[in-house]
């Protein structure tokens, strides 16, 4: 390490001063100014920026919500109807806190399905990928509290199912259960647990999401082709490129958000959860949130309680070891014609199990469920595996700066140096 | 047109994503009848004059059996009624107050800022008095069943005599769209029960939607302002996309 | 779009400097806007909220009050004293000289009725209760109340005479809606 001051290159003096002493500009500028970035992103390429403004969201309208809120089981109901109706623009925090919990995950399993896509998740990025399935995690965590905390029917029946799958466990099990609930069953203990993870959470989302960022910025963003970039002329930087391409993508986010929050607020929950809780009367049919859907079905499809917790887990713990399970040293399913189609199949077999996660358990929903979550299982567990020695991929191009050049048609010379205009 | 291609597999994604709501729920078996309501579409807004005709038929009908405990009073200024109109209403109901300088619990005439009283003071007095079934809270009733408003209107709409072959249980009613047909609450509506302020004919049709409004206000007394709010921030949304297009067109454009 | 964008002509790079610069100040200034309007909800969320200023208002009967002594009533959260003064203390309220007090105001303009003096009762210096409510209480070396907080003396219309506060206590607005009820607020 240089001792001393930082040499700053900023001319501003205030932003000199500090950044001589503490090189916060330096450090923005180098990762996200300047950052040498493919410039053969597409519009997947916003999917993460989307969800850290989405985090971000998240948490400011959460803290202003937990400033009305009152984690009691007598008060919580009618305290998330007084932020509906007495608290200042209260019903707008809560349904773009509620239906951004939707978004996020909208965006979050895009985001994934990109990596699955093209390869993302392949050398030398494994441990990027693997934070990321952390932060899915935790948001999977954090939105199950969440969902606890307005203390309605589906709050109440969901937090009791989902607390007793730790009851599958041998021995302990039962024992986790009432440590998990703090008595008997799930009551005022749990409840206000519930809403002090759900607080916390988020936060420790931040600290991965930093930690997955700064794994980004060590190994470089993959791109659609999948290739790495051979030099300078393969990259553009950060700013403005990126910047305002993400923001393209944030204004269509927003309008897509601001439908479901304005004009259909309730649309993506469930009404039972405007009962308020009553733990003597089961709703009819629990479902939990469409987000938890697929793996519901998957938990659903297996006869045996142990077997089916175990199941549902492993659907999300075999993203971990993704990395080794692929073993195609191609990245980008562009140039793997028959490992796109099996993926494209997994992807059907999600929705499935999404569709299938809202549906009684009973008949032909549970043969379907069973087929779905095979292929789901099989697709990560036998034929990525197979397909990286069986399969042809087609020729990779040279490098990234040459397809774009070409499927942009010939340019003259100097061309780069001069705007276009759009008529 | 990689680019597009891509473009349009996530918005088939969202697509994909969004109509998953509707399948998230078996929804009642019978359809609903296709009402429509003044505060349905996204310019809809409460019609006042139903929404206090409303008030009326569940001041007079469901209020003996059904609380809406979520409500003030001083709420029903927004469909209309004017402070002294609320101050009356409030001071023909007693509600409990204290303790006062004694200790003592006291009754009182209610003031606006006062909840709605709850004809019951707990479930069980509620189950008790009325042969077990629990009247539902009305408060936000129409968020809280599937099919909302066009239920609740359907529901009150919907008692018919039980078809050949359906044997009733004791004390239980026939309904077209109870989940299950058999429900405990007794057709509430029954035509000319209610002498509307403004003249209005109390059909039950008339009753029934006008109830309707008027729990669908309780239920979402904000929808006016979030609607309204709503297309403010899709048209600026609009024009920020625009721009911002047309800026990202230009930084781009030096790349290409 | 790289396609379509390729089949446009250029013009000359300057018009379309300053075109781009123009449109980025526009977006930019757009943005600027709608971040901040999304800013007011938040902040307007920590305002008082519909129930809390429904609440504005408490009524008082001061039938049961005998003379000389007071009641302490709670308005808005706040201690509301309402002293059923004797004539003495109307008498000693209004001989003093305005010029002898640090917050000038006559008797009268404190009073809606005699013998009723309604004020919050919370000191103006740092927002302590002060004491003279209760017969037992001290009342201060002017017959009114008494912060034990940093030691400020209220007289018998609550007007400050010594120590750190600047003002006298505050008269709420209040209306007689009987001969023997206030309603504050």
């Amino acid at each position: 390490m240089a001792t001393g001051p930082h040499t700053s290159e900023f001319k501003n003096p205030v932003v000199r001063w500090i950044d001589a002493r503490l090189p916060v500009f330096t450090l923005m500028q180098k990762e996200y100014g300047t950052f040498p970035t493919p410039r053969n992103f597409n519009y997947f390429w916003n999917f993460g920026a989307l969800a850290m403004v989405t985090l971000v969201i998240m948490i400011a309208t959460g803290i202003f919500l937990s400033m009305h809120y009152t984690p009691h089981v007598h008060y919580a109901f009618d305290s998330v109807e007084r932020i509906m109706r007495d608290v200042n623009y209260g019903w707008l925090l809560r349904y773009v806190h509620m239906n951004g919990a939707s978004m996020f995950f909208i965006v979050v399993f895009i985001h994934i399905w990109r990596g699955l896509y093209y390869g993302s998740y392949k050398a030398p990025r494994e441990l990027l990928w693997m934070l990321g399935v952390v932060i899915f995690l935790l948001m999977m965590a954090t939105a199950f509290m969440g969902y606890v905390l307005p203390w309605g029917q589906m709050s109440f029946w969901g937090a009791t199912v989902i607390t007793n799958l730790f009851s599958a466990i041998p021995l302990i099990g039962p024992d986790i259960v009432v440590w998990l609930w703090g008595g008997f069953s799930v009551d005022n203990p749990t409840l206000n647990r519930f809403f002090s993870l759900h607080y916390l959470l988020p936060f420790v989302i931040v600290g991965v999401v930093f930690l997955h960022i700064a794994a980004l910025h060590v190994t470089g963003s993959n791109n659609p082709l999948g290739i790495d970039p051979k030099g300078p002329q393969d990259t553009i930087p950060f700013h403005p490129y990126y910047t305002i391409k993400d923001s393209v993508g944030l204004v269509v986010y927003f309008m897509v958000f601001a439908v479901l929050v304005f004009f259909m607020p309730n649309y993506l929950g469930h009404p039972d959860n405007y009962i308020p809780a009553n733990p003597l009367v089961t709703p009819p049919h629990i479902v939990p949130e469409w987000y938890f859907l697929p793996f519901y079905a998957i938990l659903r499809a297996v006869p045996d309680k142990l077997g089916g917790v175990v199941l549902m887990f492993a659907s999300i713990g075999v993203l971990f070891v993704l990395p080794w399970l692929d073993t195609s040293p191609v990245r980008s399913m562009r140039f793997r014609p028959v490992a796109r189609i099996f993926l494209l199949l997994w992807t059907v077999s999600f929705f499935v199990l999404m569709w299938v996660g809202a549906k009684p358990a009973e008949g032909i929903y549970i043969t379907i469920a069973r087929l779905a979550t095979a292929y789901y299982f099989l697709y990560f567990l036998v034929i990525l595996p197979l397909l990286g020695r069986l399969e042809r991929p087609l020729p990779l191009p040279e490098s990234i700066a040459l397809p774009v050049l070409r499927g942009g048609g010939p340019l003259p010379a100097g061309a780069m140096s001069k705007p276009m205009e759009k008529a | 047109m990689a680019v597009f291609r891509t473009t349009l597999k996530a918005a088939a994604l969202l697509a994909g994503l969004l109509s998953a709501g509707p399948a998230l729920a078996a929804g009642p078996t019978v359809p609903l009848p296709d009402v429509r309501f003044s505060f349905d579409g996204i310019f809809g807004t409460y019609d006042r004059a139903a929404a206090q005709r409303g008030f009326q038929v569940y001041k007079e009908t469901c209020a003996a059996c059904h609380a809406m405990r979520q409500l003030s009073y001083r709420n029903l200024r927004e469909i209309g009624l004017s402070e002294a109109e609320v101050r009356a209403i409030a001071a023909t109901v007693m509600v409990m107050d204290g303790p006062n300088d004694e200790g003592q619990m006291f009754e009182r005439p209610a003031r606006p800022s006062d909840r709605f009283r709850s004809p019951f003071p707990n479930e069980q007095a509620a189950r008790a008095a009325n042969n077990g079934a629990y009247p539902p809270d009305l408060s936000v009733i129409t968020k809280a069943r599937e099919g909302g408003a066009r239920y609740i209107y359907a529901l009150l709409t919907g008692y018919t005599d039980p078809p050949e072959g359906v044997e009733l249980m004791e004390g239980m009613y026939y309904n077209a769209y109870f989940p299950g047909h058999q429900i405990a609450m007794a057709p509430p509506l029954n035509e000319g029960q209610i002498e509307f302020h403004d003249g209005t004919q109390a059909t039950v049709e008339q009753m029934a939607r006008d109830l309707t409004t008027f729990l669908a206000w309780a239920a979402e007394p904000e929808l006016e302002q979030r609607k309204r709010m709503g297309v403010r921030v899709l048209i600026f949304l609009t024009i920020l996309g625009g721009l911002t297009y047309a800026v990202k067109r230009r930084v781009w454009s030096d790349l290409h | 779009m790289a396609e379509t964008m390729a089949q446009h002509g250029s013009r000359p790079p300057q018009e379309g400097e300053t075109r781009r610069d123009f449109l980025k100040l526009v977006t930019g200034a757009f943005a600027a806007v709608g971040v901040g309007v999304m800013a007011w909800p938040f902040i307007h969320s920590m305002n008082p909220a519909r129930d809390v200023l429904a609440l504005a208002s408490t009524e008082v009967d001061l039938s049961p009050i005998p003379v000389g002594a007071a009641v302490t009533v709670v308005w808005r959260g706040k201690p509301v004293f309402v002293r059923h003064r004797t004539q003495e203390e109307i008498q000693v309220a209004r001989a003093v000289p305005l010029s002898q007090l640090p917050d000038p105001q006559p008797d009268q303009q404190r009073v809606i009725r005699d013998p009723w003096l309604v004020l919050i009762g919370i000191c103006t210096h740092l927002g302590c209760v002060p004491l003279g409510q209760k017969p037992t209480d001290p009342r201060g070396d002017y017959g009114g109340w008494f912060c034990p907080c940093h030691g400020s003396h209220y007289d018998t219309s609550g007007r400050i005479r010594r120590g750190p506060a600047p003002a006298n206590l505050e008269v709420p607005e209040y209306t007689f809606t009987s001969d023997t009820q206030i309603r504050i607020g």
